[in-house]
């Protein structure tokens, strides 16, 4: 299966998403952000980062890329799509996703060791985890405060689309703890924490972030993902 | 204001010039006079003011840095030395990694967002002009009282500058220091180190060589910010009144810098420039003329192409100033094309702004005038050199009168509050609330950072081999013993990467003191230097180059002499690193290294305001057969854990442990409060587990390592003779005290 990687200008774990989608068995493949051409990839990756610097917004910039029209045609019509804390960003700008990053609680950037409780397995990028398990990843962002209204919260929440939920105290000011979401269709996912600095105990505190990777291609193998 | 041109020059040989105002002195004024024949150009006054600055010329200290060219050890393993951008070593596997510390002392005062951030990416750039991908940073940061209300205002934003521009590189933070001290409150010190890793035949070096090849400005656009920063502003001392000197800091844009640093890499792996150096201090000034110097003969620029944020600027500022994220390339004409491709993928702003000549020109015109006709070494190389006048200062003699007596605890209750105290003071409380506004994850490789003992990174995925860096400075030492304490510092920080079983290769160094014109000072610097030269000689490690930052000063108060030492190592397979902490309980504790009185300088003496005493002795022989212990210990596997003393001795080395992976442990110790709280210098404490015991008292006294058996892992708590310490209670103190200070 390969796996695409988004190269916009400034973004930063580009090498690293490629590394953890290779590390699980797939193929990455490098795409660049003023290229639209998918290059044949089964599914894509939006790293995280600080693409344009995160100027205007968070991904404000990035979502007009062109390469972002092929990827988001294919998403639309059921292509894996998961975006890492930069890419969450883009997704929530690119209005794939609902609601908005907004800056967080404690207005300063923060990279710890992240306890979240994985909620939702039937989806493209989760299946390789069992409901409610308890995994430990990084998490670094200074605009990780996922916000929504009312109506968005009850609708995520009533629809079980809330993939990921911090553990214990609220690192960022996130509504009702959300650390990832997914779209209706449950193909894309939207997910502030880094499952990519998390293959292996070496470099990581865990190799619990393998399991979002494995899932891909388990689901791609299964014919769930065409 | 009219344009100045060497004709004017000449025709107006009398003219009055600011030289003063610009930081030059009458005679090297008169200098200027006497190497052009003629009085300077306005353009050509401001390069050699800002060349010939402290910052830029080491007028100071040149006569005392030599010395470690003097007493350098003969190495293969330096590939490059000093006199580059930074010094280059070799680490096995056909990597070369360079590595190098500078400071960004004093616009971090002024603007401590800005002048930090500027910091990090001004060291980012030295490495990557060498050719090397920079992979990590670190930051020694040194700060005024804790609870000084204006360290409240230049802390949180020094820290935010340095995570805010770091991670927007993409560059993991693995680590350096946060120390306070009252000195530091009007001249906090940000030093900042960068890693850097490339193949052996991808160095780079600051050279502009073959005339008709093409001198090229790319980057960012220049600006109106930094205008003499290395000359009005970080080579003069503080004073309380006088002007606003804000608009000397420059202003950083580390997305601009991200992006430059993935082109530059891109033109380097096609082989695209001959030469290329960065633009920081100096800017322009300091790019052309040593880059001409550098090589075979001179240069041509036409400034006017120069593209501008702020097209007002005259050509004295252009070559003044000092906006970031510039780099200055010297091209083949045949492959400019190519050159040009890579900056227009990137979105990077290039412009040919000249050309290599031959000759010993350097000549720089604007709009057809010549504004600036000089030799160029005479800018870059032959500023004025100081043999400052020095004298030990004489508190030196008072201070070593001077008994340390403070109280020892002895029993439970005295040794509870002891460590607790300890575990909470600013200088050894937890630094997360600092540490986790980094990014220590990024690239993947990441082995080991804060709090460990030195910040580890993987070079090569395939075989596992590493690096190792550590920095470290003990002010309180160096301000009894400046000799003694830069040997001890460098002591410090090998030790601190052969805990974790990397052997130290080489050193870089970042000396910050207060005023070279003040003798006493001079002699601090003097005999700092004599010292870090004579302990790398005798520990055979390299100095592959360093920064010097003097006039760290407001009015009569210097800082403590602070030569901040970092020791680069190797290690051939990170997984088999020795971890700072043990994760288990059941393993023995074991204290490698004899305790003496030596609370002189130590935390608990400044906790009671004592400063005097007597520093110890570095006994650089012992601290050798211990780091090769340590080295020997890993490859055998000995270890299950292995942590450095120092500042704040065993007590703090215990709880940094036990709190490490929330394993406690029971030690009983002999004279329990010297034990606790001596900084004799040369010691670990290693858990091994009991299987190991005979290698361990087998192999450390062949060494002749001094072992003391104190303890076991295990259990909730901290237990030290009878007093028993809860590992919340202790974690409480230990973490509570940034949150408090810093919100």
């Amino acid at each position: 299966m390969k796996i695409g990687v988004v190269t916009f200008p400034g973004t930063l774990d580009d090498r690293d998403a490629a590394r953890a989608v290779n590390h699980a068995g797939g193929q990455a493949v490098a795409l660049w952000h003023n290229d639209a051409d998918l290059r044949g990839v089964d599914a894509v990756i939006l790293p995280g980062g600080f693409s344009y610097g995160d100027y205007l917004r968070c991904g404000a910039i990035s979502r007009f890329s062109p390469v972002m029209e092929p990827i988001i045609k294919a998403a639309l019509d059921g292509m894996p799509l998961l975006g890492i804390c930069n890419g969450f960003q883009v997704l929530a700008e690119a209005h794939l996703i609902p609601g908005a990053l907004t800056r967080n609680h404690e207005l300063h950037f923060l990279c710890r060791d992240q306890k979240l409780t994985i909620e939702n397995t039937n989806k493209a990028w989760t299946s390789s985890f069992t409901h409610g398990q308890e995994i430990l990843i990084p998490l670094k962002n200074g605009e990780g405060a996922y916000m929504c209204d009312d109506n968005t919260l009850a609708m995520l929440e009533g629809e079980g689309r809330i993939i990921a939920r911090y553990v214990g105290e609220n690192p960022n000011g996130s509504r009702n703890l959300i650390a990832g979401i997914t779209n209706e269709r449950g193909n894309i996912v939207g997910l502030m924490p880094h499952p990519e600095h998390a293959i292996d105990s070496l470099t990581g505190p865990s190799a619990d972030g393998l399991g979002f990777f494995t899932s891909v291609l388990n689901s791609f193998l299964a014919g769930s993902v065409k | 204001m009219s344009l100045d041109t060497v004709a004017k020059a000449q025709e107006n040989p009398d003219a009055s010039q600011p030289f003063a105002e610009l930081g030059l002195k009458p005679d090297e004024y008169a200098r200027i006079k006497e190497i052009l024949g003629r009085r300077p150009t306005s353009s050509e006054l401001a390069m050699y003011s800002v060349m010939w600055s402290e910052h830029c010329s080491y007028k100071s200290s040149k006569v005392h840095l030599k010395q470690f060219g003097e007493k350098a050890v003969k190495t293969d393993a330096l590939l490059v030395g000093i006199g580059e951008n930074a010094g280059v070593v070799d680490v096995g596997q056909g990597y070369a990694v360079t590595f190098k510390i500078e400071s960004h002392n004093h616009p971090s005062f002024i603007e401590p967002y800005q002048g930090a951030a500027t910091g990090v990416g001004g060291i980012v750039r030295d490495i990557l002009t060498m050719g090397a991908r920079p992979i990590a940073v670190m930051d020694p940061l040194r700060f005024g009282p804790a609870d000084a209300a204006d360290t409240r205002r230049v802390l949180p934003g020094i820290v935010a500058g340095v995570g805010g521009y770091g991670n927007c590189l993409g560059l993991p933070n693995i680590g350096g220091e946060v120390v306070f001290d009252e000195t530091y409150l009007g001249n906090p010190l940000v030093n900042a180190l960068c890693v850097g890793v490339m193949k052996h035949s991808d160095i780079k070096l600051a050279k502009a060589a073959g005339a008709g090849n093409l001198v090229v400005l790319y980057g960012a656009k220049t600006g109106g910010d930094g205008i003499g920063g290395v000359s009005v502003l970080a080579s003069e001392t503080f004073e309380s009144k006088g002007p606003a000197k804000r608009p000397a800091v420059q202003v950083g844009d580390p997305f601009v810098e991200k992006v430059l640093i993935e082109c530059s890499l891109e033109i380097f792996a096609e082989d695209l420039v001959v030469g290329i150096q960065d633009l920081g201090g100096a800017g322009l000034s300091c790019a052309t003329s040593e880059l001409a110097s550098g090589g075979s003969g001179g240069m041509k620029v036409q400034l006017d192409k120069v593209p501008l944020r702020d097209p007002s600027l005259s050509p004295e500022e252009i070559l003044m100033s000092e906006s970031q994220e510039r780099m200055c390339a010297i091209v083949e004409p045949s492959k400019i094309d190519r050159f040009l491709e890579i900056c227009e993928k990137w979105d990077v702003t290039v412009t040919v702004i000249g050309e290599v000549t031959d000759g010993n020109h350097l000549e720089i015109t604007w709009n057809d005038e010549l504004i600036v006709d000089v030799p160029p070494r005479t800018v870059a190389h032959d500023g004025p050199v100081y043999n400052r006048p020095l004298a030990q200062p004489a508190y030196i003699d008072a201070v070593a009168k001077e008994v340390i007596n403070v109280p020892l605890p002895t029993t439970a209750v005295e040794i509870t509050s002891t460590v607790l105290k300890l575990a909470a003071t600013p200088n050894l409380a937890d630094k997360s609330w600092v540490t986790d506004q980094y990014d220590r994850y990024v690239q993947g490789n990441t082995i080991q950072s804060q709090p460990d003992d030195s910040g580890m990174v993987r070079i090569d995925e395939k075989t596992h081999l590493g690096v190792a860096v550590a920095t470290d400075a003990n002010a309180n030492w160096s301000y009894l013993n400046p000799y003694e304490g830069a040997k001890l510092a460098l002591a410090e920080a090998a030790r601190n990467i052969a805990t974790a079983g990397a052997k130290p290769l080489a050193v870089t160094n970042c000396l910050n003191f207060g005023s070279p014109e003040d003798p006493g000072v001079m002699w601090q610097f003097a005999e700092s230097v004599r010292g870090l030269a004579d302990g790398c000689l005798e520990m055979g490690l390299p100095v592959t180059g360093g920064n010097v930052s003097f006039y760290n000063q407001t009015g009569s108060v210097a800082i403590l002499p602070t030569p901040v030492i970092g020791v680069l190592g190797v290690i051939d397979d990170v997984r088999t690193r020795t971890p700072m902490s043990f994760d288990r309980a059941g393993l023995d504790l074991y204290l490698l290294g004899e305790t003496h009185s030596d609370l002189a300088g130590s935390e608990w003496a400044y906790l009671h305001n004592q400063r005097g005493g007597v520093a110890p002795v570095a006994d650089l022989q012992r601290e050798m057969r211990l780091i090769e212990f340590l080295v020997a210990g890993r490859t055998k596997k000995i270890f299950a854990a292995a942590h450095d003393l120092s500042q704040g001795g065993l007590a703090a080395t215990l709880t940094e442990m036990v709190l490490r992976h929330n394993i406690g442990a029971t030690v009983q110790l002999d004279n329990v409060g010297l034990m606790l709280l001596s900084e004799t210098p040369g010691r670990v404490v290693v858990a091994i587990d009991p299987s190991q015991s005979a290698a361990l008292t087998q192999e450390a006294p062949a060494q002749k390592i001094a072992l003391t058996k104190i303890g076991v892992t295990g259990g909730d708590s901290l237990v030290i003779n009878d007093a028993k310490i809860s590992l919340t209670e202790l974690r409480q103190a230990h973490t509570s005290t940034f949150k408090k200070l810093f919100g």
